[in-house]
């Protein structure tokens, strides 16, 4: 079985996270922008499990990602959770209308 | 054929990304999203780490996307919106009128650092990327590592989860006894 060349692994990483950081910079709307950020956690993995497949006897960037996934699972709904107080409160989840921090 | 899947898969992830960069509705963002993280399950059978393209379509796809379609439901605004939202961030542009240079700045700062990336990548010559690789299964080698070496981190996650779970439900319910005002 012909494993394929790990560079690209590295690349297509690499435009991911391009990808990711532009959909955080470009997005109003603050859920695009946490998937954006899911983007970005997404290429890091890829670079990890590229590197992890030449340390088959410990595996830590597998380990590493797989920490990753479950933090990235616990930020997720806990920026969901503020985005719907948001929403609540400011009528809006656009995020350069959110301009006062007062109640 | 490895190389065509290895293709396919890149290409479903990017062009995913891509459409959720380029497309105007929110939902629609999401269902991309959810092609970006099919294809990356893809490319983690192809890197041999079987057990976390699954935990990847059980965690993102069955879990994490299914949040973001609920926050998409539940902040969903009709179409009052949708010519705001196709505007860039202000954050960047600093006011309404100079709209324009939002696009410029954000796409100059991601196409450099992609330019930036891909240039060191293809000048690169990792000596761990030249040897040879065999393909087995990770099952075995992860069970055994998380109850050895990461134990520790393996504990830490899950008091982390329970935190996260409790805060979510907290931050989420309404509150009605500190801010009656807060739903006006």
């Amino acid at each position: 079985m012909q494993p394929v060349d790990s560079h690209l692994f590295l690349i297509v990483g690499a435009a991911l996270f391009s990808i990711g950081l532009a959909v955080v910079l470009l997005k109003r709307h603050a859920i695009v922008v946490l998937m954006g950020i899911e983007l970005m956690l997404n290429a890091v993995n890829i670079n990890l499990v590229a590197f992890s497949q030449y340390d088959p006897d410990r595996l830590q960037g597998q380990m590493l990602s797989l920490f990753v996934m479950v933090v990235a699972a616990a930020e997720s709904a806990v920026a969901l959770a503020v985005v719907l107080q948001v929403y609540r409160h400011f009528r809006t989840a656009q995020l350069d209308e959110l301009n006062e921090m007062k109640q | 054929m490895l190389q065509f899947a290895f293709y396919a898969f890149s290409a479903l992830t990017l062009v995913g990304a891509l459409a959720v960069l380029l497309t105007r509705s929110v939902i629609y963002a999401a269902f991309f999203l959810l092609l970006t993280l099919l294809g990356v399950a893809g490319l983690f059978v192809l890197a041999s780490a079987d057990f976390l393209a699954i935990a990847q379509i059980m965690i993102y796809v069955g879990g994490v996307l299914v949040l973001v379609i609920f926050g998409v439901m539940l902040t969903h605004k009709p179409e009052r919106t949708t010519t705001d939202s196709q505007q860039p961030n202000q954050i960047i542009s600093g006011n309404r009128v100079g709209a324009g240079s939002g696009w410029v700045v954000a796409v100059l700062v991601a196409g450099a650092l992609f330019v930036a990336l891909y240039t060191l990548l293809s000048r690169a010559n990792f000596t761990l990327l030249t040897q040879a690789v065999g393909w087995q299964s990770t099952v075995n080698t992860i069970g055994k590592q998380l109850m050895t070496e990461y134990v520790l981190p393996f504990e830490i996650v899950g008091i982390l989860l329970l935190a996260a779970l409790v805060g979510a439900t907290y931050l989420a319910s309404p509150q009605t006894k500190s801010s009656p005002d807060a739903t006006r």
